[in-house]
């Protein structure tokens, strides 16, 4: 708040003005810096409509320090002229007076000195006239006296150029009466209190405005991890389509289970050291590949590379049943690759994964549920590319097409599980298996924009991404 | 997934048309092909060492072509012209012939008892008259490369040689010999070298070191001889600079030795196979006979298409099946189609791939699209039913959910903590590229620390949780370990905030319905825990039974996971719970 005198000084004498006033000349009528009054017409402003102000600029002219200088002891001309005495003033002397330069050369063009080259002693210069006028002073005089209007635009135009004038611009205000217009301010309230509101004194006081341009202030409280609110839209979805969640509770699992099983022979590349954790320690516990298949192989402990083997473990218990009965599995969780790190990579990342099981079921229902899942993720136009996969025959590799990109994208893979799995197990002939797989953190970086998988997944994330994450709704 | 890369014009040239590299594009999709790149050797030399480097390097365009891991009939130029042409019904499917040669006897492969300790089988043919010109002669030679890298395992289960005929002369013997007693010139070197001093020689070869590994440690290694005694190769790792073939080469001698019989086998027919159309007598391999140690002898290359029958009876299906290289013919019967499968198509191995290729030449995206009648009722999983609604309620309680990685170094979930390995219970990894995934982790709490030491610049307080699984050892379980649900959470601030950690403890406890008090209840007591500051741990108990702990963590703990400010935290067991 300005200071609340000159506030009122200022209501004052807005009120005994008619029309209104400047800023600018009340400033000068009461002596004041201008800003001073500026300061208390703004803190009016924001008591409501006391005052009314608008902002306007005017330009005047005003003299620079060397025209402060001329008004005062007269133009460099003018000034040469006196000094010089009747028998004249060598032009070396006269050249080392402050305005001897300027004045010598003006003055000559005025015809008011003479220079005499011949003169012995070297050149020397006489006075020619005795009365002169100072029109430049004389201009200069009226402008400090503020009659610059005066003047032809010629005349302030040739004086700028001399750097003796300059025209600035002022910022004022043009002060009028507000509709609530007074000579005494009342306080401000800025918050409604209990205490008001129990005596009812809100009634008659103000309140300060709002400021709605701010921001609020942020809640305090806990946030979701993007990845895992991606993880629970593709849990509602495959409990929305009835399917039921496999326990994948075992991060540790037998190469029986994540590789032979799934018909991936022993000398399968997807075995090599360089793709699966293997674990240390004691092992625990068909041949159309035609290879010497080992037990030891089998029993090799490993970080699972897939949540297919805890799908064939459930495909492997669906057929110790003593009636098949058909079923929906899905799951999402985590799988261990012992692969090259990069942008997009990790040693570890997510599975999602959807089973059918059923007598006859077909491609074209394995296309169909396709269909329907992608859709519920807002993912409508689908094509599909044949594949190669141990497991599954068919295979397919399911492309979508990507308008952001205006191309068709890898989005899952899918296929028929092989006889060769199935039948070992026990299932029945004429059940069919279809299945399909996908990354969770692919979907999700693409939903929230990261480049860098290690700012979403692991201890690098950027927790102000968690905090600012909006809602995940897959559809939209 | 190999990648094959071709030259653009000299594909176009052998299909017969041109295409855009849309249209291109399109044709890989529907035969199961992907077009991964389009580039040129300048391209790829700019990329890989600078344009300075690329400068004067051929711009042909060149198109990178994904193959599924099982068509190794398709790694090379040949191979994929033959497999579009018939896939767009341009040509018929070849046959492939075996031939006897037609004035002598066939050429003979002996094995010896030796390689059976190192190398035990081997097999091979001949390719009679056939024409290289430099396009078929690269081909031919990254052909094999392709098969070393894929289905030969980087050479470990086969190895292929292949040799100017005419410059040898059988009966070729496959024996094997103390490195020391084997002596001959290498391919591309000037003189002759033992078996130890090539096996010193190529320590720096940047491609053939990697193969030293496969023998290295034998007593014998693997060789094969003419009857004159010239060395033809020694597998897997060289061939002999003698017999090499050049432009000039009319035949060609192929052996393949290996561990794997069945591999070898698959290994010749594809040399053979592709390369055929190029003999004089176009797709006939002249046979070649190798000779076991006990007197058996056995005629290759195999090249018998195997059959297959079918239960389906369209002939729609019989003419999709032959645009695939699958002869197919309905039986009289009407019933059935028996289907003649290519020795190019060793990926065929049940009706199930058969009918997949069908439905390629029908085209997946033209099946229609069908919704199952399987009727199921969902069931979620209790532990992540009861995960996910935690979750939830921690969030409203006011912490941040973090996402840490199963695996971690043993120091993390130890020496960090202030704990002796032997007492995690962790399963350690026997082969980790970095000390990063050492261990399964079996605490949340470390990942915690890390996602806390990771955002110091946050504003305090920090407030973190994770619902997740940890790994311990369990004798009980088939693979010796479980994973076991827990909940973590960290208060980190100026103060150590242990009532903000007890409170949230509190919490839980409410959202589980399990009320304060002894028995049945809950309750919190005094318990000693190197990880915590003494006197400021206690273990927690529900129902009766040690459900985890909470505290103050010691200031070395701080410190070594580089953080500055006093932490508290709170770990428990959920499965208690369900």
């Amino acid at each position: 708040m300005a200071d609340t005198g000159l506030v009122e000084t200022l209501l004052r004498r807005v009120e005994k003005v008619d029309g209104g006033l400047d800023s600018q000349d009340v400033a000068t009528s009461l002596g004041v810096d201008h800003q001073a009054i500026v300061g208390a017409v703004k803190s009016l402003l924001a008591l409501g409509d006391v005052i009314s102000a608008d902002q306007r600029s005017s330009k005047h002219w005003e003299l620079t320090g060397e025209g402060c200088e001329i008004a005062e002891q007269g133009s460099h001309e003018a000034r040469v002229v006196s000094s010089i005495p009747e028998e004249g003033m060598p032009q070396s002397q006269l050249m080392k007076l402050a305005f001897g330069k300027v004045g010598f050369s003006k003055a000559m063009s005025n015809k008011w000195i003479r220079l005499d080259k011949g003169h012995e002693g070297g050149p020397r210069i006489f006075k020619t006239v005795e009365h002169l006028e100072d029109l430049v002073r004389d201009k200069l005089l009226l402008v400090q006296k503020g009659q610059a209007s005066q003047l032809e635009e010629k005349e302030k135009n040739e004086l700028k150029k001399r750097k003796l004038l300059s025209e600035v611009t002022v910022k004022s205000y043009w002060i009028t009466k507000g509709s609530c217009f007074s000579t005494t301010i009342t306080k401000q309230e800025t918050e409604l209190t209990p205490e008001m509101i129990a005596s009812g004194s809100w009634k008659e006081k103000k309140f300060k405005p709002y400021n709605f341009e701010a921001l609020g202030v942020a809640p305090d409280c806990g946030h979701l991890h993007p990845l895992m609110k991606v993880r629970t839209q593709f849990r509602q979805i495959f409990l929305e389509m009835g399917f039921t969640e496999m326990p994948t509770n075992n991060f540790i699992e037998s190469s029986f289970w994540n590789f032979d099983s799934l018909f991936q022979p022993q000398q399968h590349p997807a075995r090599d050291q360089h793709d699966t954790f293997f674990l240390s320690g004691e092992q625990l516990g068909v041949s159309v590949y035609k290879y010497d298949w080992k037990i030891e192989e089998a029993q090799k402990n490993i970080l699972r590379t897939h949540t297919t083997a805890v799908s064939a473990r459930m495909l492997y218990k669906l057929a110790q049943q003593e009636k098949f009965t058909p079923v929906k599995y899905f799951s999402i969780d985590r799988v261990f690759r012992n692969e090259t790190l990069d942008a997009t990579h990790l040693a570890e990342f997510h599975q999602i994964e959807g089973v059918v099981a059923d007598y006859g079921l077909t491609l074209g229902d394995l296309m169909g549920i396709l269909h329907q899942f992608f859709n519920k993720l807002g993912i409508t136009k689908l094509r599909f590319k044949p594949a190669y996969n141990p497991y599954t025959e068919p295979s397919m590799e399911v492309f979508s097409y990507h308008e952001g990109l205006k191309k068709w994208v890898e989005v899952g893979n899918s296929g028929m599980f092989r006889p060769e799995m199935l039948l070992p197990m026990g299932l029945p002939e004429g059940v069919t298996v279809i299945a399909w797989g996908l990354s969770l953190e692919r979907p999700t970086m693409i939903k929230y924009g990261i480049n860098n998988i290690r700012e979403l997944v692991g201890h690098k994330v950027n927790l102000q991404m968690v905090y600012d994450s909006p809602v995940c709704r897959l559809d939209s | 997934m190999p990648t094959v890369s071709v030259k653009r014009d000299l594909l176009f040239h052998a299909l017969g048309r041109t295409y855009t590299d849309e249209e291109f594009d399109e044709l890989c999709f529907e035969f199961g092909l992907e077009l991964d790149e389009i580039t040129s050797e300048k391209d790829i030399i700019s990329r890989e060492q600078g344009d300075t480097k690329a400068e004067g390097a051929s711009d042909v365009i060149l198109y990178k072509i994904d193959v599924p891991a099982n068509r190794y009939d398709l790694l090379c130029l040949e191979g994929l012209v033959r497999g579009l042409q018939v896939f767009k019904q341009k040509m018929e499917a070849p046959r492939y012939r075996r031939v006897s040669p037609a004035s002598s006897e066939p050429q003979r492969l002996v094995i010896t008892e030796e390689t059976t300790a190192v190398r035990p089988h081997a097999v091979a043919a001949v390719l009679r008259n056939i024409t290289f010109t430099q396009e078929r002669y690269d081909s031919f030679i990254e052909l094999q490369e392709k098969l070393h890298q894929n289905v030969c395992r980087k050479r470990t289960l086969v190895a292929i040689g292949t040799h100017d005929l005419d410059t040898i002369s059988g009966p070729f013997t496959y024996t094997a010999k103390p490195p020391g007693d084997i002596r001959f010139k290498p391919l591309n070197q000037a003189k002759e070298y033992t078996a130890q001093e090539l096996m010193s020689l190529y320590k720096t070869d940047s491609h053939l070191r990697h193969y030293l590994h496969i023998i290295e440690d034998e007593a014998v290694y693997p060789v094969i001889y003419d009857s004159n005694g010239i060395v033809l190769s020694m597998p897997p790792i060289i061939n002999g600079d003698h017999s090499k073939i050049s432009l000039n080469t009319k035949n060609v001698f192929i052996e393949c030795t290996a561990t794997d019989l069945t591999k070898a086998k698959i290994v010749l027919d594809m040399m053979v196979t592709m390369f055929c159309e190029y003999c004089e007598e176009p797709f006939t391999v002249e046979e070649a006979e190798v000779v076991y140690p006990d007197g058996r002898t056995c005629q290759y290359p195999v090249l018998y298409p195997l059959t297959i029958t079918l239960h389906e009876s369209t002939e729609h299906i019989a003419q999709l099946l032959t645009k695939m290289c699958l002869r197919s013919e309905v039986m009289s019967d009407g019933e059935q189609i028996e289907v003649e499968i290519p020795p190019t198509r060793s990926d065929v191995i049940h009706a199930c791939d058969i009918m997949e290729d069908a439905a390629m030449a029908y085209g997946f995206n033209n099946i229609p699209r069908t919704t199952p009648r399987t009727y199921t009722i969902a069931n979620q999983l209790p532990l992540n039913k009861l995960s996910e609604l935690l979750r939830q309620d921690l969030a409203a309680a006011g912490f941040t959910e973090a996402l840490t990685f199963a695996l971690c170094s043993q120091e993390d979930i130890a020496d960090k903590l202030l704990k002796n390995i032997s007492e995690t219970r962790a399963c350690r990894i026997s082969n980790p590229k970095t000390a990063e995934f050492q261990v399964a982790r079996t605490t949340l709490l470390s990942g915690l620390l890390k996602t806390v030491a990771a955002n110091r610049k946050m504003p305090l307080p920090l407030r973190l949780f994770e619902i997740s699984d940890v790994v311990l050892k369990d004798e009980s379980k088939d693979v010796g370990a479980r994973n076991n649900r827990r909940l973590c959470a960290v208060y980190y601030n100026k103060s150590p905030g242990f009532e903000v950690i007890h409170g949230l403890m509190d919490r839980v406890m409410q959202l589980l319905e399990i009320k304060p008090g002894q028995g049945n209840g809950y309750h919190i007591q005094a318990a000693d825990d190197s990880t915590f500051f003494p006197g400021r741990c206690a273990e927690i108990f529900a129902c009766g039974k040690s459900i985890g702990r909470l505290g103050v963590l010691h200031p070395d703990v701080i410190n070594r996971f580089e953080l500055t400010m006093p932490c508290s935290a709170l770990d428990i067991d959920i499965e208690h719970f369900l």
